[in-house]
């Protein structure tokens, strides 16, 4: 069922909620200390291990990717929520100061992209939609 | 017509589902005629929607875009930070892990760095435009790094009310900056593979500018940037207050 591969996403997420907020305690700061991340990991292993025994169907799958898809839709109702007004009326230091921390990450980048063996760039995406079904597809083969 | 807006308040996130929607058509549009496909058409979208949280923060004046506008108050539910980290995650599903594994180094290498190289630029801006006790450069600098370090960093200092909405509005500047250019410096800076993306993520640390972004660029660098970009905000609250400002006392007294 399609709910199953919706809960095991949110329980992932909620899982990696609790890992960082308890993170954050431990290290004594007001913050959620990755729980994002913990809950990638945990629902990349999870459903791997998952789907080796058969027990994550496609019907399953449909629940996660449906979310994904819903990825861009959902960044552009992020987008059109964020406090742009205060952003522009901060004055000139709050626009240089945002700039230069800009312009000084993205200019590490590829030095740190050195590090180790290089990685290949992706092979060129198709238009919209497919490149999510294409990486669904190289899933299954996995 | 009281009816149709009591209708539409009632059912606001519908409301939002449509209204994004409209603006990907729109946008979708826009890439094929105007770009002839060049700028992709969730890149416009996303300026398209920082554009309308702009018009809307102003006519309102209120705090959330768009969504301070009764009938688009769905658009705070769908992009808000619970569905936002829900849909991130889901990007994960399919990422091969040994990835991840082979580029930790970079990804760990980057959130440190880039905490730290965001609060030293931070702090010479903040010095430069006269702004040179460590307080107000440490919380400028911290807000540098992301708007919610600026304020958690300005608070365990004591710096003034003034300072930290100046640090709140720094991280503000450089997320929607980030979601707006990173698709025209990836040629530039090698984004186009998944450890520049960790790298990337680590680097700017603010996930929703990381976010929106990386969807603008190539949504299949998206996982990479959020695992990293997640651990940056900690690690900056954790940093900000403490190591960072003790060296920045020492050095300007």
């Amino acid at each position: 069922m399609v709910v199953y591969g919706v809960a095991a996403l949110a329980l992932c997420l909620l899982i990696g909620e609790l890992i960082g907020e308890a993170l954050g305690i431990a290290v004594g700061v007001d913050a959620n200390v990755g729980g994002v991340g913990f809950a990638m990991i945990l629902l990349v292993l999870v459903t791997d291990r998952l789907r080796r025994r058969g027990l994550f169907p496609e019907s399953s799958e449909r629940g996660v990717m449906f979310w994904s898809s819903m990825y861009i839709p959902i960044v552009v109702a992020m987008a059109s929520t964020q406090n742009v007004a205060e952003a522009l009326t901060g004055g000139p230091m709050a626009i240089v100061a945002g700039l230069a921390a800009l312009v000084a990450a993205a200019a590490l980048v590829p030095v740190l992209a050195r590090i180790g063996p290089p990685d290949d760039p992706l092979p060129p995406r198709e238009a919209g939609d497919d490149a999510r079904l294409a990486g669904s597809a190289r899933t299954k083969e996995a | 017509m009281d009816t149709i807006v009591s209708v539409l308040e009632d059912n606001d996130l519908l409301v939002a589902f449509a209204a994004v929607g409209v603006l990907m058509l729109v946008s979708g549009w826009m890439s094929r005629s105007l770009t002839r496909g060049r700028l992709h058409g969730s890149a416009i979208a996303i300026i398209l929607g920082l554009a309308l949280a702009g018009w809307g923060g102003a006519t309102t004046g209120g705090e959330d875009g768009l969504a301070d506008l009764a009938i688009f108050g769905g658009l705070g539910i769908l992009g808000g930070s619970m569905l936002r980290d829900f849909a991130i995650v889901s990007t994960a599903y399919g990422v091969d892990l040994s990835v991840i594994r082979r580029s930790g180094a970079t990804g760990v290498l980057s959130i440190l760095l880039g905490v730290v190289v965001s609060f030293i630029v931070g702090a010479v801006v903040a010095a430069a435009f006269g702004y040179t006790d460590a307080e107000s450069m440490a919380t400028i600098g911290a807000g540098a790094a992301t708007y919610i370090v600026g304020p958690v960093t300005g608070t365990a200092v004591g710096a003034g009310s003034d300072v930290i909405a100046l640090s709140v509005a720094a991280g503000l500047v450089k997320s929607v900056v980030v979601m707006v250019a990173t698709p025209m410096i990836a040629p530039l800076i090698r984004l186009n593979n998944p450890k520049a993306a960790m790298a990337f993520g680590g680097l700017m640390g603010t996930t929703s500018g990381v976010a929106g972004g990386l969807a603008a660029t190539d949504e299949r660098l998206v996982p990479y940037g959020a695992m990293t970009a997640t651990f940056f905000t900690g690690v900056g609250c954790l940093l900000g207050p403490s190591v960072l400002y003790v060296t920045l006392r020492a050095l300007v007294g």
